[in-house]
């Protein structure tokens, strides 16, 4: 499976999840496939036979509430059944809507409260660093995230100890919960703010862009932690739900679930 | 009490190089030997509790033992979300080690009073809380939760507290310790304030008044077991503590005494009586002042004898 084929069948599963559970964020999680496809086939280093494997590339989702992507990439490459995607908001189930890792293999960490995994992350990179062990770390958090103090705390921290084993992976689609993040609490220029904490900075122009995103992730260097910007679209690939702060919150069923789904079906790859 | 902690801190990290230590930026002077024996597992996370805290959580998360440090209030309730959602749900193998329990920095004013810091983590599943009284006690609870596999909070004072044991223990800290025997009025302590507890059961002594004195060096899991026994022999416990009587020491008893059967001791809780520190002064002034000094236990548990 390639990435796009990997991004399709995420999509495609997202959608029915949350038509079947009445869950929200679904804006929030078609922005961040692209990027978790990209990873899940064509940048980490995993086995779904041993999702615990020492030497393993990590990948914390800070931004939790986007767990739908996390969890299709991961029953898509076959770390569980994907039977299992049904159990998304059912009582008694382990699948919650902010992405957790109790009792579901290959989730690095349990999230939900913004910038939280990502000083996680951190740990674990410079945890990694000290043991000699060759793999790398990514954290993908939310660009509203970015306004969460503990973000800056740990950019801070990763610059300081060097931390190149490292990446964080932005997801600015620009918009957050109350309206567009400008409007909210105007994060200004991105790029800037991470240069200036002594990142290497790569900006992805369309961070739905597969082949973009994948030349990001070569760009990594051997001294600092790395910051992808990915400039991705909201409720990326159901029309109307692209940049649509609706879509932060409705689950779609009768006609928006049928024309989601016939959208999709035009789309295969 | 910190620099006991701290060097044998220094002897377990010799011997397990899994052992890491993050500072708040704090510990001047007190970390060096740390730091100069292990300059690659020591990291100063500068003024930043609540990185320090996950970060602490994503080392911990498999084979590593990580030590946060700093004062007060800072590596607990001011990044009191990494300490639940990072640390304590994730069960990560994190121990929280504060300076400056109750008033030990009583001249600071309240920002640097730990006066609720033990109620709040004791409502956190998963963590274990130590509250040793004197040097000796730091150093058994530093061994006790370095072997623990997951979160421990431990409470310390500052420094020159008075020697209330001569030499190591080896006694088990989640064990209450039973200081004193007597009858009608049993006292319960934790933490540095024990001291003024033991003095004021010596006075006791010597006027020919005999009551009880335990020492829970453990808040959480608390000894259930002691309890039962002292609320069956005695007819009150007094509880002392450098804490708001609210959720700490006297709190967790009164819930363990609530749900006994039938005829047991009343409590009464000495302790902040719900308040804030508004008035500095040294721990000795602001323990008379809030009335938990050994002339305010004396005085309590002559009432009770009446």
């Amino acid at each position: 499976m390639n990435s796009l084929e990997l991004a399709w069948n995420m999509r495609k599963d997202a959608i029915e999840m949350v038509h079947a559970s009445h869950a929200s964020h679904i804006g929030a999680v078609l922005s961040v496939i692209d990027i978790i496809a990209v990873l899940y086939t064509d940048i980490l280093n995993i086995d779904p036979q041993k999702p615990d494997m020492d030497t393993r590339d990590r990948l914390v989702l800070s931004k939790g509430h986007a767990g739908i992507a996390i969890y299709t990439a991961l029953a898509e490459c076959g770390f569980f059944p994907k039977e299992e995607l049904k159990k998304y908001y059912i009582d008694g189930s382990v699948y919650s809507g902010h992405v957790s890792s109790k009792g579901i293999p290959g989730v690095e960490l349990s999230t939900g409260s913004l910038g939280h995994g990502v000083g996680v992350a951190c740990g674990i990179a410079l945890a990694a660093k000290q043991a000699g062990v060759q793999n790398h770390v990514f954290a993908v958090i939310g660009d509203g995230e970015c306004e969460e103090g503990s973000v800056w705390e740990m950019a801070l921290f990763a610059n300081r100890y060097q931390l190149s084993n490292f990446t964080v992976i932005v997801d600015h689609n620009k918009m957050q919960a109350m309206g567009s993040c400008d409007d909210v609490m105007a994060l200004g220029n991105l790029l800037d703010k991470w240069r200036a904490f002594g990142w290497n900075v790569v900006n992805v122009a369309d961070g739905n862009n597969h082949d973009q995103l994948r030349e990001a992730f070569c760009k990594k260097k051997t001294k600092a932690p790395n910051v992808i910007i990915a400039n991705t679209t909201k409720g990326k690939g159901i029309s109307f739900m692209e940049n649509s702060l609706l879509w932060h919150y409705r689950d779609p069923q009768g006609e928006f679930y049928e024309n989601a789904i016939k959208e999709l079906e035009e789309k295969r790859p | 009490m910190r620099n006991h902690l701290v060097e044998e801190l220094v002897n377990l990290a010799q011997k397990d190089k899994h052992i890491f230590l993050l500072t708040g930026d704090l510990g001047y002077g007190v970390l060096d030997d740390f730091a100069s024996k292990f300059p690659d597992r020591f990291f100063n996370a500068g003024i930043s509790e609540q990185n320090m805290t996950a970060v602490a959580a994503g080392m911990a998360l498999d084979k590593n033992t990580v030590y946060t440090y700093s004062i007060g209030n800072f590596p607990g309730m001011r990044c009191l979300e990494q300490v639940r959602n990072d640390i304590c749900y994730h069960n990560s193998n994190v121990k929280i080690v504060v300076v400056g329990g109750g008033f030990a920095y009583g001249q600071l004013g309240m920002s640097h009073h730990a006066t609720e810091d033990i109620a709040i983590m004791r409502a956190l599943p998963n963590m274990r809380i130590y509250s040793p009284a004197d040097p000796m006690e730091a150093i058994e609870v530093l061994r006790r939760a370095n072997e623990v596999k997951g979160p421990c909070y431990i409470r310390l004072g500052k420094g020159k507290e008075p020697e209330l044991h001569p030499e190591l223990l080896e006694y088990d800290v989640e064990k209450a310790m039973m200081l004193h025997e007597g009858q009608m009025v049993c006292i319960i302590a934790t933490g540095s304030i024990l001291g003024e507890a033991k003095k004021a059961v010596e006075q006791l002594h010597s006027e020919g008044v005999e009551i009880g004195l335990y020492n829970f060096i453990t808040l959480k899991p608390i000894d259930k077991e002691a309890i039962k026994s002292i609320a069956a022999k005695y007819d009150y416990i007094l509880t002392v503590e450098e804490h708001n009587i609210i959720g700490g020491l006297g709190g967790s008893i009164g819930e363990e005494l609530a749900e006994l059967p039938g005829h047991r001791a009343s409590l009464i809780r000495l302790g902040l009586q719900d308040v804030y520190t508004s008035i500095v002064g040294s721990q000795e002034y602001l323990r008379s002042y809030y009335e938990m000094s050994s002339e305010h236990i004396i005085k309590k548990v002559k009432e009770l004898l009446q």
